[in-house]
């Protein structure tokens, strides 16, 4: 009996360790971005803006999940060109980007918020003479999908999110909403509103929002950790989009890209003479208004959130690419710059509004490059 | 095989202590295969206390050099910021989450799995009970995040008519109140975590149950026992402590459990005394979802909610020990 038991045991466990090796082989296979060449569907770069230069060996980078499909789209028509590079960015979130990047491990990071001032003190360890800067890359509109049923082109401001996400306003058919829809006809619903359960850049974003356009009905002092009580949660942007796809009476906010599948987005009351839709365009006109804060050759935005200007969708988030301005490590170096280089040019930006992501306003695009171009 | 067992059953028994015997007396003059033996089982089991240890260790070391730093109460705090300075962590909502998700499970899954592996070895016609036996094992090969897929995608958009009519019926009781939310809470992760430990309690019960002495049952029967008879009179004091310890092992993987939960629930730093109210979170859940994204101050503070799980999860294993060495009596399996 005992000896039946084990052979079925090792059968088992076999079949387990089979099945569990080749999920893993692929695994890595998907990750691997640099594997599958030049197929067709990319964004369809022209030989002319990548320069691959002296550029070869293997590329490390880490960091945010909210440009990871921008990064693997240009690795794609990067590495179709460039043969001898190999670039591997593993999404594992901004803050792990960071920290791979000061304990340098990656030759660049992605981050959803510029380095804080101890992140720089500590990459200087890294950048021999230099130390870390932020370089803007992708900007990205953070939709606000909902499901109510019967109800499209629906119309909030930033004092009505702010209550909705408070618990404050608690049913679709609330005055206050009433008042931004007149033509719509709300239900009794209960709104149920979902924000994110992990710690996460987007969460970051849209609380920024909240508190610089509504500060009466904010009063959190934000971060990447949703800190409001009550609401339910999900885990990431597709956790959340799934919730309000399946939910009625939900409401929440993630990524435009997850946006799809027929979830409606919010269109917003800033104050400009029509509301915003949450579109590429609009997100890309918003960050225009944005401020350098980095001193030096550090390029870190502060987004105008509360912005007036018609067209502009202010509920934004804008992701880095982080590296050292002086003291990059000498044998991935050429690499990361031709990569940069062609990440922040024309055809690498142009790509971007086809994923969902909003490319950088060309004025702040020109410092990127001039910045992209000293490095050393 | 079971055949052979039930004929001979007698002789089988005698059989084992014998080598166990020979060992013994011979170990003043030993041959190197033995020395050889010994060493290497020795060693085994002085690598597992070092690993225990080690882990001990590490976790109490990473989790001191936050503790002291913390503005809130680890113990009482309903609250995690800790990448904040200073930091605020407490322990309390993870802790009934993870209890009261466990005990969910528990209450669902023992019941089912010692009635699957009664079916299995005393009702059901042999190659049912094969076939059936055969599909709970397939149950614990299926990875944890496709139950958390499952649970999310599938469990949960289906249970929001059972949590109705509970409201209906049990909402007075308090635990039972339903505000109409989307069913992410404990008692769908408990029932969740229910299915993923069904294999592990049956697999064990089941070996118990089939070793339940064949003399016992056969006086039973010849007694004129009904077959319920039998299993409640013979079966079940004979499998209890093995049973005791199979839902031991399930408690184990129901307390760490950590994609499915965190792809089900929908986590908050707050306790409802409602069980269809979301909210709460578990150890593991908490670590899996706060550690992408979190500081070397905000891991030491993880890592110090893993201590906790930790020593939870010691107390679980020492309890079911205590209970087991006291049903001793009944037999060795297992125990």
């Amino acid at each position: 009996m005992k000896l039946q038991r084990k052979n079925r045991l090792r059968a088992l466990s076999l079949g387990a360790i089979a099945v569990s090796g080749a999920l893993a082989l692929t695994a890595c296979g998907s990750d691997d971005t640099s594997a599958n060449g030049g197929s067709s569907s990319g964004p369809s770069a022209k030989a002319g803006s990548i320069k691959c230069g002296d550029a070869k060996g293997q590329l490390l980078a880490n960091g945010s999940s909210a440009q990871a499909n921008a990064i693997q789209a240009w690795v794609k028509a990067y590495t179709a060109e460039c043969k001898g590079v190999q670039i591997n960015y593993k999404p594992e979130g901004s803050g792990a980007g960071v920290t791979a990047f000061t304990q340098g491990q990656v030759a660049f990071a992605g981050s959803d918020s510029a380095l804080k001032p101890e992140e720089v003190a500590a990459s200087k360890k890294v950048c021999s003479g230099g130390q870390g800067i932020d370089l803007p890359m992708v900007g990205g509109p953070i939709a606000v999908g909902y499901n109510v049923p019967g109800v499209d082109n629906l119309v909030l401001d930033a004092k009505t999110l702010a209550q909705i996400f408070d618990g404050k306003i608690s049913t679709w058919d609330d005055a206050a909403i009433a008042k931004l829809n007149p033509k719509a006809k709300l239900p009794k619903t209960k709104i149920q509103a979902f924000h994110r359960s992990d710690e996460s850049g987007t969460t970051d974003n849209f609380t920024k929002y909240l508190k610089a356009a509504s500060p009466a009905d904010w009063k959190y002092s934000g971060g990447k950790a949703w800190q409001a009580k009550g609401g339910q949660s999900a885990q990431g942007s597709s956790g959340l989009a799934q919730q309000v796809k399946q939910t009625a009476g939900a409401i929440s906010y993630f990524e435009l890209s997850y946006a799809k599948d027929g979830i409606k987005t919010v269109d917003l009351d800033t104050g400009a003479s029509a509301p915003v839709k949450a579109t590429v365009e609009n997100a890309t006109k918003a960050i225009s208004e944005a401020k350098t804060v980095g001193t030096g050759k550090d390029l870190a935005l502060e987004l105008n959130y509360a912005t007036k200007a018609d067209g502009a969708y202010p509920i934004t988030l804008v992701t880095y690419e982080i590296v050292c301005d002086k003291g990059n490590k000498a044998d991935t170096f050429p690499a990361t710059k031709s990569f940069l280089t062609y990440i922040a040019s024309q055809d690498g930006q142009d790509s971007l509004a086809a994923l969902g992501y909003a490319p950088i306003p060309s004025e702040i695009n020109t410092k990127v490059r001039d910045t992209i171009a000293s490095l050393s | 095989m079971d055949i052979s067992t039930k004929t001979t059953a007698p002789p089988a028994p005698a059989d084992p202590p014998t080598p166990a015997l020979q060992t013994r007396a011979s170990r003043g003059a030993t041959r190197p295969g033995d020395r050889i033996f010994l060493g290497l089982s020795r060693g085994s089991g002085i690598l597992l206390l070092v690993i225990m240890a080690a882990i001990a260790a590490f976790l109490t070391y990473r989790a001191s050099m936050v503790l002291s730093k913390n503005d809130g109460n680890f113990l009482t705090t309903f609250e995690w910021n800790a990448n904040a300075t200073p930091p605020v962590f407490g322990i309390a909502v993870l802790a009934f989450g993870t209890i009261v998700s466990s005990v969910i499970a528990m209450a669902i899954a023992v019941p089912v799995a010692v009635g699957i592996a009664l079916f299995i070895t005393h009702y059901a016609p042999k190659k049912i009970g094969g076939a059936i036996a055969y599909v709970v094992d397939l149950l614990a090969a299926v990875p944890s995040i496709v139950y958390g897929l499952w649970g999310a995608l599938f469990l949960v958009p289906h249970l929001t008519g059972f949590y109705s009519w509970l409201d209906d019926y049990f909402g007075w009781t308090g635990i039972f109140e339903w505000q109409g939310g989307a069913p992410r809470t404990l008692l769908a992760v408990g029932i969740l975590l229910a299915i993923m430990i069904l294999p592990i309690i049956t697999n064990v019960s089941r070996e118990v149950f089939r070793q339940a002495p064949l003399m016992h049952q056969e006086a039973a029967l010849a007694l004129g026992a009904t077959r319920w008879e039998v299993i409640r009179m013979s079966v079940i004091p004979f499998g209890r402590s093995g049973v005791i310890s199979a839902s031991m092992l399930g408690l184990g993987r129901a307390l760490g459990e950590t994609m499915a939960v965190a792809t089900v629930l929908s986590p908050s730093f707050e306790i409802n005394a409602s069980l269809l109210d979301p909210g709460g979170g578990t150890f593991a859940q908490n670590i899996a979802a706060k550690f992408s994204e979190a500081t070397e101050q905000g891991r030491d503070a993880l890592i110090a909610s893993g201590l906790v799980l930790f020593i939870i999860t010691l107390v679980v294993n020492g309890a079911a020990r205590a209970i087991i060495a006291r049903r001793k009596e009944y037999s060795g399996a297992n125990a």
